[in-house]
């Protein structure tokens, strides 16, 4: 069932990993930070959908994979605790032969799986085991369940999730046993209402997301769930996904359509700050580093994933700011500065390894210098930042 | 006669032998009676020396008797000799009675002359004592006539005192009259008091030890002091005009003033009266307004030409005269005069640059022109005394021209953007069914005209400026500067320029955040209008341009033509890109709706093709139309004979199967899977919003991948039943059947179409494609 294929080695590692499925889902472990560990969803209507563990051991370069069953239905969406390893959420297709259903539900996956195996990769495949339901979210007076949040730097109790026109928001209980829908609203109007993504702020002590449905983003308060603010036509056409910036509590970032990834200041949402316009197609994913927010990663159905530079509006100091007295202490970083300060917004690298389109990209929790893509296709490839552009980043 | 007498008076005793010899030798020559003398008082040698003495004549000197003798024997037969010899007795007859006769007449004039010499001598005496006589009375006469004389000698003294003493008198008789005259004129005509002034002065500066004259001078000088004040007084009134204050200046400076004060005052004089024409001048202007806060000024009243016409006969030709007179009185000192006219030209300058700071609207060019010229002209003549006002004239005039050449490009600016507007006017009017309304092409051809057209005529206003019977026309400025910057930079290049960015702004401005959009036949027009100015329109218009204004080779750097075509076609690439998109948008989201509205699980089985379908098929066909009227067809990729008609089917994609496999086949999905996606490795990668070319062909292309990629994207969203599989399949079939032949390569419609079906196939619960028959048959009764 498992097929490894590894490209040789160019500039920047790459490893390819065929799933033998088509996959949109993908997301790392949000709560191993020692580990470079991705979960991915598959997504087949006539076979059992499995969630791939993929581990990636960066100092050998291998990767192990441990798959497990998830039986009720292909995975549109996966999203893992942030306090609990071993718990994740999933948005899944429930089907009949009439009807479809997007349900979501929170499981637990077994323990030896938490944190790596460190089995062989070969018997890994008759070794397949199953995840333990901890509760579904009951989304039947609400619609298809399109996403499901973690609260960031929560203890992995409240999750939000976006049904239809609604966004609900849940407390586990019971570790996590109970989903108990603590409060709810519904985006009311005309036009198309259904929430395609969202996000969960982590600044303002997590109290605020953003959602976007059609071309419009919205930001809501969480504790009020009221709507906070609202770019009408933040892309001329569907808007697919959202990220906010883990360093600059009021820059968001959201890709459509339209093929561009915008750059918003949501106290002022008349334009954007900054417009990227590198893909051929659609942009399904766009993705801040959690460090380093100049890094922007985008994936997208023209099979490409472009990794960029945003150096203007990301909070690293932009151009020359080094404190004077460090410069006569150290003329040699002085010149390193000097050679540093030309970079300017730009792509850094456009990988074209996959074959069809790009539905995720990932940084990893663990590094911050590594990113998976997910291709349609079950194509995972895990990428590394360039080794020049970390150096400069870093020194 | 004289001489014969007084010969024979004087020689009365010689005259004997030379009668004789006269007498014997002439006797054969006697019709010549006065030849023998003649020879004898004059004796020719040349004539003798002439002929060679002849023996033989008879008449000659050389006579030889004897020779002429033996000649005769010798010759002459006897008759002959006798005749003669008669002859010759004949002849000394005749000599001989001519000689007596002569003889008797010269003895009886002898005597009467020696009884007129007696008669003489008795006379003389008589005469001796009269003249003594006069003598004694002339001594008389003389010595009374001396007394005479001696007697008057004193009176005739006196008189001629007298008459010195009257002229003296005479003049006294002036110089005490000069003060009275003075007086009389100096009101009336102070030329004539200063005149009479001059001649007196001298006479007055040398007399003035006598107190008399003194009095006079002293009198005299008061009256000039108070002319001269009067005339300063006049000087200072404010109706003089310049004739007269020249006037009043020349005499008092003859009254000796200080030149300096005088010219001081002559200044401030012509400063006020030119002050007064300037102010007149600015009268007509609106009030200046600091603050900004008018609006729009008020037209002002007269043209132009009418203004520069008179700040030019009133206020230049008075700086003229005034200045030309000047230097006349006080000299070739102009130092106080330069920063005089310097200061009056400037304001005048301001003046004239609020003037036509007015000239809002484009009004009449060659009226400014004209007027421009005119100022210039009239300046030149001050510019000779003002040589510093020359740059700043140059850089008025310059500055004016360059202004209109700015407002021409707005108002070209404006033109084309009512051109666009008409066209947008004309594109989105609602066309009465069954009659076309203007086509792209004439629209097209109309604003591309229209445009080219005004900067044409914009082009030949701006000629006015370097026309040949223009004055200014030959400053350096316009030769080089004007015809390159200003005109070819600043007017034709800034123009095309704009052209392509407001032809951008379509795709980059308002197209985004919900301002309506440009419609999208005025992208593909703008297109093709940027495509032709790429291709021929520019180098035309710069072409144009360089021939009515031609650049000096020294001249400032020009764009060149290809930098600016190279603008034009980006701008043009960029619009048809965007005309790519939103087409292509307009049918992806009629798909996309079509695709997520359905309920792909409970349908029934296909009968039909989907509405929407043909109605992708048509609006393709409409944009085909569109295109077609604009771009050329573009080259298709050479067909492979089977694709034409080729099925459009889940099993007839070899890549299908593999995608489909796992339903037939379960036992190997991953060598089928990993076919597929090696296959992909060997297949071109097909960017979907990505640039297309300047043909239909492609760029029917590109609306066509954007809208089966949006068609894949949705579809693989989807879960499909059986039924909604084989309705994908009718539809993918339909769209293949119509789709292809807009395509520049019928493969990327496959391979798209393929994908779709093996998509579709994937996401469906029950995958039992339909009979290919059936979907055939549906698609042509479809």
């Amino acid at each position: 069932m498992d097929l490894c294929i590894l490209l040789p080695p160019i500039p920047y590692i790459c490893y390819t990993l065929l799933l033998s499925c088509e996959a949109r889902a993908l997301t790392p472990q949000t709560a191993e930070t020692d580990a470079i560990r991705f979960l991915v969803g598959t997504q087949s209507l006539r076979y059992d959908n499995q969630i791939h563990i993929i581990d990636f051991d960066d100092e050998n370069n291998i990767i192990n994979k441990n798959v497990l069953l998830h039986q009720v239905g292909e995975i549109w969406h996966i999203s893992t605790s942030p306090a609990d390893k071993g718990i994740l959420a999933t948005c899944y297709n429930k089907t009949s032969d009439t009807k479809v259903m997007t349900c979501a539900a929170v499981w637990r996956m077994p323990k030896e799986l938490e944190s790596g195996s460190h089995e062989s990769p070969d018997d890994s495949s008759s070794n397949t085991q199953t995840l333990e339901l901890l509760c579904h979210l009951d989304n039947t007076a609400h619609g298809n369940m399109a996403c499901v949040m973690w609260e960031p730097m929560g203890d992995g109790k409240k999750i939000i999730s976006l049904a239809d026109n609604n966004i609900l928001l849940w407390d586990l209980q019971e570790s996590s046993t109970k989903a108990v829908l603590s409060s709810s609203t519904a985006l009311e109007g005309k036009g198309q209402l259904k929430f395609t993504s969202g996000r969960w702020s982590p600044h303002h002590n997590c109290t605020q997301i953003a959602t976007a449905n059609d071309t419009t983003v919205r930001g809501w308060d969480t504790r009020s769930m009221r709507q906070i603010y609202c770019i009408e036509n933040a892309h001329g056409q569907l808007v697919r996904d959202l990220d906010f910036n883990p360093n600059k509590q009021y820059y968001l970032a959201s890709c459509g359509d339209d093929c561009k990834v915008k750059f918003w200041d949501t106290r002022n949402v008349t334009e954007p700050v900054k417009t990227l316009e590198e893909h051929s197609h659609w942009v399904w994913n766009v993705r801040y580093n959690h460090s380093h927010d100049q890094l922007i990663l985008t994936g997208s159905s023209d099979s490409r994933v472009i990794l960029s530079n945003m150096v203007s509006i990301s909070s690293e100091p932009f151009g020359h700011m080094v404190d004077d007295d460090e410069l006569s202490d150290q003329e040699d970083q002085h010149q390193e500065d000097k050679i540093k300060e030309p970079l300017q917004d730009s792509v850094i690298a456009t990988y074209e390894e996959h074959e069809d389109s790009v539905y995720a990209v990932e940084w990893s929790s663990a590094d911050p210098w590594l990113f998976a893509s997910l291709s349609y296709d079950g194509r995972l490839v895990i990428n590394r930042v360039p080794r020049a552009l970390k150096y400069h980043i870093l020194l | 006669m004289a001489a014969v007498t007084t010969g024979s008076g004087a020689g009365s005793g010689a005259a004997g032998s030379p009668e004789a010899t006269g007498g014997s030798t002439g006797g054969g020559g006697w019709r010549r009676p006065h030849g023998p003398l003649q020879r004898y008082y004059g004796p020719s040698t040349a004539e003798a020396a002439e002929a060679p003495p002849d023996p033989t004549d008879i008449n000659g000197p050389h006579f030889d008797p004897e020779v002429f003798m033996n000649k005769v024997r010798s010759e002459c037969p006897l008759g002959q000799l006798l005749a003669r010899e008669a002859a010759l007795g004949r002849e000394i007859r005749a000599l001989d009675s001519d000689m007596q006769t002569l003889l008797y007449e010269n003895y009886n004039k002898f005597i009467s002359a020696t009884d007129t010499i007696r008669k003489m001598k008795v006379d003389f005496r008589h005469m001796e004592a009269e003249m003594d006589d006069l003598a004694a009375n002339m001594a008389a006469i003389s010595a009374s006539s001396a007394r005479v004389s001696a007697a008057l000698q004193d009176r005739h003294r006196r008189g001629a005192q007298l008459a010195g003493v009257q002229a003296l008198l005479r003049k006294l008789q002036a110089l005490v009259e000069v003060p009275g005259r003075l007086r009389r004129w100096a009101g009336t005509e102070p030329a004539r008091a200063l005149r009479c002034h001059a001649r007196a002065r001298a006479v007055l500066r040398h007399y003035r030890h006598l107190p008399s004259f003194r009095a006079i001078e002293d009198e005299s000088h008061a009256i000039m002091a108070d002319l001269a004040q009067r005339l300063r007084t006049r000087l200072r009134e404010e109706t003089l005009d310049p004739k007269e204050l020249i006037e009043c200046v020349e005499m008092l400076l003859q009254l000796e003033e200080p030149a300096e004060e005088l010219s001081e005052e002559f200044l401030s004089q012509a400063g006020a009266r030119l002050e007064a024409e300037l102010a007149a001048l600015e009268a007509e202007l609106p009030a200046a307004d600091p603050s900004g806060t008018a609006t729009t000024p008020p037209p002002p009243a007269s043209d132009i030409l009418d203004f520069v016409d008179r700040g030019s006969s009133a206020f230049v030709g008075t700086l003229c005269q005034l200045a030309g007179s000047y230097r006349a009185l006080f000299g070739g000192d102009t130092g106080r005069l330069e920063p005089f006219a310097a200061a009056l030209a400037t304001r005048y300058f301001a003046l004239l640059e609020r003037r036509l700071a007015l000239e809002r609207g484009l009004g009449d060019t060659s009226l400014l022109v004209r007027a421009l010229d005119r100022f210039h002209r009239r300046l030149r003549a001050l510019l000779e005394l003002l040589p510093a006002g020359a740059d700043a004239a140059a850089a008025l005039v310059a500055r004016a021209a360059r202004e209109r050449v700015d407002r021409y490009l707005r108002a070209l600016q404006t033109f084309f953007l009512g051109c666009l507007g008409d066209v947008r006017q004309a594109l989105a009017a609602p066309r009465p069914p069954g009659k076309e309304g203007p086509g792209l092409p004439e629209l097209l051809a109309q604003l591309a005209a229209s445009v080219l057209g005004q900067l044409k005529a914009v082009l030949a206003y701006v000629q006015l400026f370097t026309a040949r019977d223009i004055a200014f026309a030959s400053l350096p400025y316009f030769k080089g500067e004007f015809c390159v910057t200003a005109v070819r930079e600043g007017l034709v290049v800034a123009f095309v320029r704009w052209l392509c960015r407001t032809a951008r702004g379509f795709v980059d401005g308002p197209a985004e955040r919900g301002a309506p959009a440009a419609p999208p036949a005025l992208l593909l027009l703008l297109a093709r209008l940027c495509l032709d100015y790429e291709n021929s329109t520019i180098s035309y218009i710069l072409t144009l341009t360089d021939e009515q204004f031609p650049p000096q080779d020294s001249g400032p750097a020009v764009t060149p033509g290809p930098a600016l075509c190279a603008e034009a076609r980006a701008a043009a690439q960029r619009l048809l890109d965007h005309y790519v998109q939103v087409q292509g948008a307009a049918v992806a989201q009629m798909l996309r709706k079509s695709v997520e509205t359905r309920d792909w699980l409970g349908t029934v089985e296909p009968r039909n093709v989907r509405a929407v379908m043909k109605r992708v098929v048509e609006d393709i066909t409409a944009i085909d139309v569109q295109v077609g009227q604009l771009f050329e067809e573009g080259v298709r990729r050479a067909q492979s004979s089977d694709s034409s008609r080729r099925a459009f089917s889940v099993y007839s994609s070899s890549r299908a199967p593999g995608r489909y496999a796992p339903s037939y086949t379960p036992s190997a999905p991953m060598d089928t899977h990993l076919l597929s996606n090696i296959q992909k490795l060997f297949s071109e990668r097909i960017d979907i919003f990505s640039p297309v070319e300047f043909n239909k062909v492609s760029v029917l292309t590109g609306i066509i991948k954007i809208s089966l990629k949006t068609l894949l994207e949705c579809v693989r969203l989807r879960t499909l039943g059986r039924f909604g599989l084989q309705q994908v399949q009718v539809d993918g079939h339909y769209l293949q059947l119509y789709l292809w032949r807009f395509a520049s390569d019928e493969r990327v419609v496959q391979g798209l179409l393929d994908e779709v079906a093996a998509s579709a196939a994937h996401r469906c619960l029950d995958p039992v494609p339909m009979e290919h028959s059936v979907v055939e048959l549906i698609c042509e009764r479809g």
